[in-house]
C-alpha cells in the first residue's frame, strides 16, 4: 500500500503525534488514509456532514453524541491530529507500561477512558452529570414504547445507586467508582488493524 | 426470448424427474416412516433438546425404528445407500447453507477458512491414516488384511468435519460468529479434499502398491486443484445463470422460486458429473446467488424460496440422522475390532486438537484479530463427523476392501461418538470456559446502562476509523461489483432500491402511510387527514406535540394521503401510557429497582450483532433489528432536523441563509459549513445539519441539496417533493 514513510512525511508533527497517542506508523497511515476518505472535499479537516457520511452512524443510538465528541467545544472542523488523539482513547491500555507518576496520563489509560466516556454524558460540561443529561442519554438509548414515567424512574434509580454525596447528579468520582467492575479495557477498546 | 431458458431448463429437469420417479416408491416409503419422527422431535420439551442436541434423539429413534424393522423382517431392509444419501438427501443441505450463508463474515475469514480446509484435512487424514497403519504393524489391532494404502483411504474419509453435524450441533450452542464461520465453513470447504484423497487414494488401491510413482502422486495433487476450483467455478456459473433468470422474469414471478432448487440442483449434478466437487459446486451457487436473486425477485418468491429451503433442509436432516440410527441395527455389517475402533477414535481426537492448535499458531501471526485459546478449544471440539464419512465408507468395493465392514463399524460408532457424546457435552464446555473468565455478579443499573452505551460506542467508533472493512482488495471488489456485476445482474428497478438508508426511508414512508389510512378509518373517513389543523393534535405521540408547534410550515403543503410529508417520518404509534406502574413504584422500593431492571433487559437498543449466532436451521431472522434500526435511524433523522429546525428559528431566517450565500466567493454546489456558526448547543449548526440530513438520506447527492436550501420558506415541502419523485 504504497511506502508508508512518504504517507507519514505528509504529515505534519507525526513523531510527537506518535509519541502522544502510542499508534505505530502503520496505524497512523491507516488513520491517515481514512481521515483522507471521510475529507472527501480534501480540505484537510472534517466537517459533521463528513461524519454524516457515514451511514451507519445514523442507526447508531449515541453516534451523533459520538460525532460531537470529536468536535471541541467552539470548533467546527477536526484536524486530523484531534482525529487521532480522539480515536487514540480506543486503544487497548499498554500492559507492560511503567508507572511513572512524573508522566502525564496516557490517552488510553482507564481514566482517559473513563473521562471520555463521562464527556458523552455531560454535554454542558460541568464536571457533573445532571437528572436531565441522564434522561437525555437514555431516552436514545431506549425503545420508544418506553413512558416517560418509566423513564424518570430508571433515571432516578440510576442516581440514587451511584449518587454519593446526596447532591443529585453524578460526579466524575462517582462515576468512576460505580464502574470499578467494569473492566474497561476491555470495553472501551477496538484492535486498530495494521 | 423469456422462454428459451425456461424451456431447456425443464426438459433437464424432466430427465431428473425420470430417473427420480424410479426411486420414488422406496423414498416414499422412507418418507412416511420420518414423517412419523418429525413431529415427535418438534413436539419434545424444549429443555430436553437443550440438553441433548436433536441429532443425538433422532439417531436414537432411528436405533429404535430399525429395531423395530430388523424384527419385522429379520434383515435391515432400510440403509442409507450411498446414492439416496449424495443424490437426493446431501444437496438440500448444502444448497440451503450455502444460500444463507454470511459472505462478509465467510468471505472476510476465508484464508483462515481455507487453511483449515485443506491443510487441517490432509493433516487429519495423513496423521490418522499413518498411526494406524503404525499401530497395526505394531500388531494392536490382530490380523486383518489390510494395507497402508487402505488406511490412507479410511484416514481421508474420517478425516473430513461433516456440515450436517456441525449445523445441527453448534445450532444449540450459540458460539460466536467468527468461531461458528471458522467450523461451519471448514466444513464445507473440505469437501474439495476429502473428495479428492478419497478418489486418488481409491485409484492407487485399485492399481495396487507398486505402480505408484511420483508421477501419480503429482497426477493427485493436480486434480485436487481441478476437482476444487472446477467444482467452484461450476458453482459460479450456475449462480450467473440464475441471478441472469430472475432478472428477466418479471412477467412469470409465479415460477422463480422453482427455478432456483432446480438450478441449484443442477449445478450439483453436473459438478457430480465432470467429476468435479459437488458440494461445492453447489455451496458456491449459493452463495454468489443470494444477493443477487434476493434482489430481484418479488418479496413473495423471496419467502418462498427461504421457507421451502427451510423445509427441505430440515427433512433432509432429519432423514440423515434417522437413517443414520436406522444403519446401524444390521448385524451383517458389524465387524468389532477393538484396536482398530478405539485407536481410531483416540486418533481423531487427538490429532484434531494438534492440528488447530498448530495450525491456529501460524494463523494468529498473520491475523488481524487473534483467535484465542477457548476458540481454539471449541474449534477442535467441534470438529464433528458425520453422515458424508458414511456415506464415503458405504462406497467402498468390498472386493478392493476386505475389511470394509470393520470400517462401517468403526465409521458409525465415530459418528455416534461425536455426535452424540460431543454434541451433548458441547454446551456445557462452551458454558463452563466461559463461566471460568467472568464474575458472575448481579449488574447494578448504571453498569447495564453503561455496558450498553460502550456497545454502541464501540461501534460507533469503529465505523468512524473505519476499522471493519476498510481493505484495498475489499474496496475493489466492491466498486468492480457495482460497476458491472449489478447492472448485468440486477434488475434496473432493484439495483434503484439497493440504498439502503433509501430502503428504510421508503418504508417509513409506508409505515406512515398505512397508519393514516388506519387512523382515516378509525374515524370514517380519511377526509380528516387533509385538515391541517387537526392532523397535527389527533395522532397523540410522545415527543410530536411540541413538533406540530414549530413546524406548521411543513403541514400547510399536505396535499393528501398518496403525499407523505417529511415529518411523517417522525410520527408513529406509541402505545398508551400504563401508569399502573408508577403507583406501584410509590410504595414497593423492591418492584421499583426489579422494574427497572427488567425495563432495561427489554427496551435498550442492542448493539451491533457482535456475538449472536447467525445461522440456524429453524429461525428465520425476524424482523426486530430493522424495527431497532428504523427506530433509531428515525430519532437521529429527527434530532437532526430539530436542532437544524430550532437553529433556524432561533435566528432570522431569511437573512441568515442570504447571507450564507453571498459570503461564498467559490461556486460551489454544495453548502459549506465553513461559516462561523453560534450553535453551541447543536453539535452541527443548521446548515450543517441539513445537509447532514440529506447527505444521510440521498448518498452522496449534493445538486439536489443545493437547489433545496436556495428557498428556506417552502424548503421542506420542496425536499418531499423531490424525494417523493426518487422514490418512484
Amino acid at each position: 500500500m504504497g511506502s508508508t514513510n512518504s504517507t507519514l512525511s505528509k504529515i505534519p508533527n507525526v513523531e510527537e503525534l506518535m509519541q502522544e497517542t502510542g499508534f505505530t506508523p502503520a496505524h497512523i497511515v491507516r488513520l491517515y488514509d481514512r481521515f483522507e476518505a471521510l475529507d472527501k472535499e480534501k480540505t484537510g479537516h472534517l466537517r459533521p456532514q463528513d461524519f454524516g457520511a457515514i451511514n451507519r452512524l445514523a442507526m447508531n443510538p449515541i453516534g451523533d453524541r459520538i460525532i460531537g465528541a470529536f468536535f471541541s467545544p467552539g470548533q467546527e472542523t477536526v484536524d486530523f491530529h484531534s482525529f487521532v488523539r480522539i480515536l487514540a482513547h480506543f486503544r487497548p491500555a499498554d500492559k507492560k507500561r511503567p508507572k511513572d507518576p512524573s508522566m502525564p496520563e496516557p490517552v488510553n489509560s482507564r481514566t482517559s477512558k473513563l473521562k471520555f466516556a463521562f464527556q458523552l454524558y455531560d454535554q454542558d460540561k460541568d464536571g457533573k452529570i445532571s437528572r436531565a443529561e441522564l434522561l437525555q442519554v437514555l431516552r436514545s438509548m431506549l425503545e420508544m414504547q418506553v413512558t416517560e414515567e418509566q423513564l424518570e424512574s430508571i433515571a432516578d434509580r440510576t442516581i440514587q445507586e451511584a449518587d454519593l454525596d446526596k447532591d443529585d447528579a453524578i460526579s466524575f468520582e462517582e462515576f468512576r467508582k460505580s464502574l470499578e467492575k467494569v473492566n474497561i479495557d476491555h470495553k472501551m477498546s477496538i484492535r486498530f488493524l495494521r | 426470448m423469456n422462454h428459451t431458458p425456461g424451456f431447456k431448463i425443464l426438459s433437464q429437469s424432466s430427465e431428473m424427474l425420470t430417473l427420480f420417479g424410479s426411486h420414488f416408491l422406496y423414498v416414499s416409503r422412507t418418507l412416511s416412516l420420518v414423517s412419523l419422527c418429525s413431529p415427535t422431535v418438534v413436539e419434545l420439551n424444549h429443555s430436553l433438546t437443550s440438553v441433548i442436541p436433536e441429532s443425538a434423539l433422532l439417531i436414537i429413534i432411528g436405533w429404535i425404528l430399525g429395531g423395530i424393522i430388523y424384527g419385522a423382517d429379520k434383515m435391515q431392509t432400510f440403509t442409507l445407500t450411498p446414492t439416496v444419501f449424495f443424490f437426493y438427501l446431501l444437496p438440500q443441505v448444502i444448497l440451503d447453507a450455502g444460500y444463507f450463508m454470511p459472505n462478509k463474515l465467510f468471505f472476510s475469514n476465508m484464508g483462515a477458512i481455507l487453511v483449515y480446509a485443506v491443510i487441517g484435512t490432509c493433516w487429519n487424514a495423513a496423521t490418522v491414516g499413518l498411526g494406524l497403519w503404525g499401530c497395526w504393524l505394531g500388531g494392536a489391532m490382530g490380523d486383518i488384511d489390510i494395507g497402508l494404502l487402505q488406511f490412507l483411504l479410511f484416514g481421508s474419509l474420517i478425516a473430513a468435519v461433516d456440515p450436517v453435524a456441525v449445523i445441527a450441533v453448534f445450532e444449540e450452542v450459540h458460539v460466536n460468529e467468527v468461531l461458528f464461520i471458522m467450523v461451519f465453513g471448514e466444513s464445507l470447504l473440505n469437501d474439495g479434499v476429502t473428495v479428492v484423497l478419497f478418489n486418488v487414494f481409491d485409484a492407487f488401491v485399485s492399481l495396487g502398491g507398486a505402480e505408484i510413482d511420483a508421477v501419480e502422486i503429482i497426477k493427485g495433487i493436480i486434480s485436487f486443484f481441478v476437482v476444487a476450483f472446477g467444482g467452484s467455478l461450476v458453482g459460479i456459473i450456475f449462480a450467473l445463470l440464475i441471478s441472469l433468470l430472475t432478472r428477466c422474469t418479471k412477467n412469470i414471478q409465479i415460477i422463480e422460486p422453482g427455478f432456483i432448487f432446480i438450478l441449484g440442483y443442477l449445478s450439483y449434478l453436473t459438478a457430480e458429473m465432470l467429476s468435479l466437487s459437488a458440494i461445492l459446486s453447489i455451496v458456491f451457487c449459493g452463495i454468489c446467488c443470494q444477493k443477487y436473486i434476493n434482489a430481484n425477485m418479488d418479496e413473495r418468491s423471496v419467502t418462498t424460496v427461504r421457507y421451502v429451503m427451510k423445509v427441505l433442509a430440515n427433512g433432509s436432516e432429519t432423514i440423515i440422522f434417522v437413517f443414520l440410527g436406522i444403519s446401524a441395527i444390521d448385524p451383517a455389517v458389524w465387524v468389532w475390532n477393538t484396536g482398530f475402533i478405539l485407536l481410531t477414535l483416540l486418533f481423531i481426537f487427538v490429532f484434531r486438537f494438534i492440528g488447530v492448535f498448530l495450525l491456529t499458531w501460524i494463523l494468529n501471526k498473520y491475523r488481524l484479530v487473534p483467535l484465542e485459546f477457548i476458540d481454539q478449544v471449541v474449534m477442535s471440539y467441534g470438529g464433528l463427523r458425520g453422515a458424508v464419512a458414511y456415506g464415503l465408507v458405504a462406497m467402498l468395493d468390498e472386493n478392493k476392501f476386505k475389511e470394509k465392514n470393520l470400517m462401517v463399524s468403526t465409521t458409525l460408532i465415530v459418528v455416534y461418538f461425536t455426535v452424540m457424546l460431543q454434541g451433548i457435552t458441547m454446551k456445557p464446555l462452551v458454558t463452563w470456559l466461559k463461566v471460568k473468565r467472568a464474575a458472575v455478579t448481579e449488574l447494578t443499573l448504571a453498569e447495564k446502562i453503561q455496558n450498553r452505551t460502550f456497545d454502541h460506542m464501540l461501534v460507533a467508533i469503529e465505523d468512524i476509523s473505519g476499522q471493519i472493512g476498510h481493505n484495498y482488495m475489499r474496496d475493489k471488489w466492491h466498486n468492480f461489483e457495482e460497476r458491472w456485476l449489478c447492472w448485468f445482474l440486477m434488475k434496473p428497478s432493484a439495483r434503484k432500491s439497493r440504498d439502503y438508508i433509501f430502503n428504510i426511508f421508503h418504508q417509513l414512508n409506508l409505515k406512515d402511510a398505512m397508519s393514516y389510512v388506519k387512523e382515516g378509518e378509525r374515524r370514517g373517513s380519511l377526509a380528516f387527514v387533509r385538515n391541517e389543523t387537526k392532523a397535527d393534535v389527533d395522532f397523540n405521540k410522545k415527543f410530536r406535540a411540541s413538533f406540530s408547534e414549530i413546524m406548521p410550515d411543513i403541514m400547510a403543503d399536505n396535499m393528501g394521503p398518496d403525499h407523505v410529508p417529511l415529518s411523517s417520518i417522525l410520527q408513529d404509534i406509541v402505545p398508551s401510557v400504563c401508569l399502573d406502574m408508577h403507583e406501584q413504584d410509590l410504595t414497593m422500593r423492591e418492584s421499583e429497582d426489579f422494574n427497572a431492571h427488567h425495563l432495561l433487559q427489554q427496551h435498550l437498543y442492542r448493539g451491533r450483532k457482535q456475538h449472536r449466532h447467525r445461522y440456524s436451521r429453524s429461525h428465520l431472522e425476524t424482523n426486530r433489528d430493522e424495527n431497532e434500526v428504523q427506530e433509531i435511524f428515525q430519532r437521529t433523522m429527527r434530532s437532526r432536523l430539530e436542532s437544524f429546525k430550532s437553529a433556524k428559528m432561533g435566528v432570522a431566517p431569511a437573512k441568515k441563509i442570504q447571507t450564507k450565500h453571498q459570503k461564498k466567493d467559490k461556486p460551489q454546489k454544495m453548502p459549506n459549513g465553513n461559516s462561523s456558526d453560534k450553535s453551541k448547543n447543536h453539535p452541527y449548526g443548521d446548515k450543517g445539519t441539513c445537509s447532514l440530513l440529506f447527505t444521510s438520506l440521498l448518498g452522496h447527492q449534493p445538486p439536489v441539496v443545493c437547489i433545496i436550501i436556495q428557498s428556506h420558506s417552502k424548503a421542506i415541502s420542496r425536499i418531499c417533493l423531490i424525494l417523493e419523485n426518487r422514490l418512484d
